[in-house]
């Protein structure tokens, strides 16, 4: 996907002010790509989507689709939402409560101008897409969650938008319908020819559905790029805790990483100057004695807590460094780990990645 | 209720398949649960509205009762208070709807006063309402001078009069009414009809009237109730004449004059017509289901 | 409905007031004729017919000057409706009816005490805007087309007498309006909705300042005698028959020829 050669169909800077939060992030997505942007709650990002569809007006900044500008505060320009090519699923779906599920989804032509039987044709078509044809004539209490969800995306849809924008679009699933309907609207996404924006707090969701991740922590982008170049390189605390790595960041020289405290991290990359250093939980041994042998960086850790973690328990380390560490349960029995045991944690250079802030 | 559920519909997550159109539960008779205190004031408030008329139904003339009802002007009293009463209620809600959604939607300076100055006619009594009416649209009042000069149209004592004194003092009903459906319903509804394409006046129109729609109508019932009583302001500006103006509670009025018997059987006429329409209205229609 | 039972009720909470106020002073048992009585005290309720506004207010003031310790309140509205009132038992001392029908309705339901007498006569004139624009003359001239007449309801006793001037003359005529009692008529006048209407001499004149009254010789035919009578019930019967008789006084008399009433 080659998203420079040609202008981006969204091309926005989105500056929004709101009592003592400031947003400012910068969004730039090609014809048929998918953006997740990704933050923890009060990063800023339903903001976003609401001043994309123009729910809300920018403070400063600009709103451009398809190359032309809708929210531009330093002219004075500001379209309203009927009139921008969006598309939006709201997290809680807002299906029109006194229409049928045919005509939610036909409520958008109908606006655009289409008549009554090309609008409910359109509609039709949309929810046999979304192997919703026999519920087209129920009303949405009369709809499961998922069923909901679909409906209210071939509603965004039904309107072919230039943009769509999708606020956490599966969070108001339970897991088992999440799998379902992640693998479904991931069709639809692709599908999709114009710019597609996914707003989410579940890395699953991002990971699956986006072409491209957009971090925000605070109202600023904190990283930007592909899945599996956040997924190695982790840049925040946020990230690192979403994609499950310890991430400490410090003064590299050479393989050695000195965090603040004097820590020394030695890694099996070679950096200079400020540096993250990370390694998986996965990668961290606990011994009940100072071990011998190759692992390069060893400490003494306390057990802070205990958790279950799929198969395995995670055990949080406080000490020099705080840190999680993923053994299997028999090990753990062997160790007899409690809350405040003392154990030595060692972790192999060769399972480390340094690389520069 | 919660119109927020409308759009969601997270009870039914757990099995994600095609859902039957749901049955309502029947309805249980919750009487050991209702707690005392609150029980026994409502008792006494029932018995305060209905004693009176338990009253009247006891005072009736019921042996005399045949010939009365086929007395002349009764019929068209009561054809015409539910003529009238009718009309002004759609006059109320063609004017007051618009005017309850510019107080509920749009923030303008004076917001305040002027709701204020909607519940005016609320407060004054009824025959003063009459006298403003004539002052404004009286053949010498401010606009009505004007009317009978350039189309020869007068208000007072005609039909249309009536219609005008009732709609005036049922009004604020509608409006407040109204305009409190529209402050609790779920504005983003209308922010995803934005979204869809909708403008202010399609998203008014397909989406946030439907939403309301239940308070609109039992705005419009208070609103009928209050017109088809009203007196003091429709004596005053439109008069009493039989068949143009005598609505029923001026019938009974002038009826007290001669005897007791007659303004009883009126007010009971016109109590067994507005209950009867009042208790056919289905509670589905003018409460949120 | 909402005028005469709002004003029942305040001659009501006012003579029960009163009542609780001056409990035990004001009535003794021996009955007053005399104009004025150094012995009379105490609250008078007085049910007038709207028609006698002006002159009972008057004649009231008066009344409270000669018996200093009396205080006089007045209900005021259409004969029938007081007569209605007082039969359901509303608090009054003194009844003053503006025809011998809506007396009778009084005195036949028992609530009289003693006879009622005839105080004064009322007759018809028409009244119109000060000025007379439209040139009016006599009750032909109110049939004329494009004139708007109000008259009192039929029920009232200034309707059931313009009935009968209006045959007596031979004149049909459709008024815009019946009113409920005498002065809403005179009213309709005054704010300058109706080109004319038929009332009492005697509340033409009350509304000089706006209204003229034009005579017209069928009046005679519908006299309209007004009649007085203590009530039955009366809480205050000592001061209620004094009022009585301050009325039909020579003073009581002067006072109500003045605003237009005859002697009977």
């Amino acid at each position: 996907m080659d998203q420079h050669a040609v202008t981006p169909v969204l091309d926005a800077r989105v500056v929004v002010d709101r009592g003592g939060f400031r947003l400012d992030v910068g969004l730039r997505i090609g014809a048929g790509e998918v953006v997740a942007l990704l933050g923890p709650n009060g990063a800023g990002k339903t903001t976003a989507v609401r001043a994309l569809a123009g729910l809300i007006a920018l403070t400063d900044g600009h709103i451009a689709i398809g190359g032309r500008r809708f929210d531009d505060p330093r002219t004075v320009t500001f379209v309203p939402p009927d009139q921008r090519p969006i598309g939006v699923v709201f997290q809680d779906y807002f299906l029109f409560p006194h229409l049928t599920a045919l005509d939610n989804v036909a409520f958008g032509p109908r606006c655009h101008g289409a008549s009554r039987p090309a609008a409910h044709e359109t509609a039709a078509r949309w929810l046999a897409r979304a192997g919703m044809a026999d519920l087209a004539r129920r009303k949405p209490r009369q709809l499961s969650g998922g069923q909901a969800q679909r409906v209210a995306l071939a509603r965004a849809l039904a309107v072919d938008p230039a943009l769509l924008l999708l606020d956490e679009p599966l969070a108001a699933l339970d897991a088992r319908t999440r799998l379902d309907t992640r693998a479904q609207l991931h069709r639809h996404l692709t599908d999709h020819e114009g710019a597609t924006l996914i707003v989410t707090h579940d890395p699953l969701d991002a990971l699956v559905l986006a072409d491209r991740l957009v971090i925000i922590e605070d109202g600023r982008v904190v990283q930007e790029g592909d899945a599996a170049t956040i997924t190695a390189r982790p840049r925040t605390d946020y990230v690192a805790r979403l994609v499950g790595l310890n991430l400490y960041r410090g003064r590299g020289t050479g393989h050695t990483v000195t965090l603040a405290d004097g820590f020394v991290i030695t890694a099996a990359d070679t950096t200079d100057g400020d540096a993250f250093v990370a390694f998986s939980p996965a990668a961290v041994a606990l011994h009940l004695d100072l071990p011998s042998g190759s692992p390069r960086n060893t400490w003494p850790a306390t057990v802070a807590g205990v958790q279950r973690h799929g198969d395995n328990l995670r055990v949080q380390l406080s000490g020099p460094i705080g840190a999680a560490a993923d053994i299997t349960p028999a090990a753990a029995a062997q160790l007899r780990l409690e809350p405040g045991q003392l154990v030595w944690a060692a972790v192999k250079a060769t399972e480390t990645r340094a690389y520069p802030a | 209720m919660s119109t927020h559920d409308r759009g969601s519909t997270r009870e039914n997550d757990v099995l994600d398949v095609a859902q039957p159109a749901p049955v309502p539960p029947p309805r249980r008779w919750v009487g050991r649960r209702v707690p005392v205190a609150l029980l026994i004031p409502a008792a006494l408030g029932l018995a305060f509205l209905v004693l009176p008329m338990a009253g009247l139904l006891i005072r009736a003339p019921w042996s005399t009762l045949p010939q009365r009802l086929a007395a002349p002007g009764v019929l068209t009293a009561l054809r015409l208070s539910l003529l009238t009463a009718t009309v002004a209620t759609i006059v109320c809600v063609v004017l007051g709807v618009p005017l309850a959604w510019v107080l509920a939607r749009v923030d303008f300076p004076g917001r305040r006063v002027v709701r204020a100055l909607v519940t005016v006619p609320l407060v004054l009594p009824p025959v003063v309402g009459g006298v403003a009416l004539l002052l404004v649209f009286g053949r010498r009042g401010l606009v009505g001078r004007w009317l009978d000069e350039t189309f020869g149209i007068t208000l007072p004592f005609t039909t249309t009069g009536v219609v005008i004194a009732e709609a005036f003092v049922a009004m604020p009903f509608l409006v407040i009414a109204v305009e409190g459906a529209l402050r609790g319903a779920d504005e983003r509804y209308e922010e995803a009809a934005a979204t869809l394409g909708a403008g202010r006046w399609t998203t008014f129109r397909r989406v946030t009237l439907p939403l309301v729609a239940p308070g609109v109508a039992a705005g419009a019932v208070l609103c009928w109730a209050r017109a088809l009583g009203e007196f003091g302001a429709t004596i005053t500006f439109a008069g009493n004449f039989p068949g143009r103006t005598q609505t029923m509670p001026l019938a009974v009025y002038l009826a007290l004059e001669k005897d007791l018997d007659s303004a009883i059987v009126l007010s009971l006429i016109l109590l067994a017509v507005s209950v009867t329409i009042l208790a056919s209205l289905r509670d589905r229609w003018i409460n949120t289901p | 409905m909402r005028r005469g039972w709002a004003r029942t009720a305040l001659a009501a909470l006012a003579a029960v007031t009163a009542l609780v106020g001056v409990s035990g002073c004001g009535t003794d048992g021996s009955p007053q004729t005399t104009a004025s009585s150094a012995g009379v005290t105490g609250a008078v309720t007085v049910f007038a017919a709207s028609s006698l506004t002006d002159s009972f207010t008057q004649i009231g003031k008066d009344f409270e000057v000669a018996n200093p310790g009396t205080h006089v309140t007045f209900n005021f509205a259409g004969s029938s409706a007081l007569a209605q009132q007082i039969n359901q038992g509303a608090p009054a001392d003194v009844f003053a009816s503006a025809s011998p029908a809506t007396m009778k309705q009084v005195t036949d339901a028992g609530n009289g005490d003693g006879d009622s007498m005839t105080f004064v006569k009322n007759q018809l004139v028409i009244a119109v805007p000060k000025g007379n624009p439209d040139r009016v003359v006599g009750l032909a001239d109110l049939a004329k087309p494009g004139v708007k007449v109000a008259l009192c309801a039929e029920q009232v006793p200034c309707g059931a007498a313009a009935k009968k001037a209006l045959d007596a003359a031979g004149v049909a005529l459709t008024p815009v309006t019946l009113e409920q009692d005498v002065r809403a008529a005179l009213s309709k006048v005054k704010l300058g909705e109706v080109d004319a209407a038929l009332v009492y001499r005697s509340d033409a004149r009350s509304a000089a300042a706006d209204v003229e009254g034009v005579e017209f010789p069928e009046s005679a035919q519908a006299i309209n005698d007004y009649l007085v009578i203590v009530l039955k019930e009366a809480p205050n019967k000592a001061a209620a028959q004094a009022f009585v008789a301050y009325v039909l006084s020579q003073r009581g008399r002067s006072v109500l020829t003045q605003a237009g009433f005859q002697a009977p």
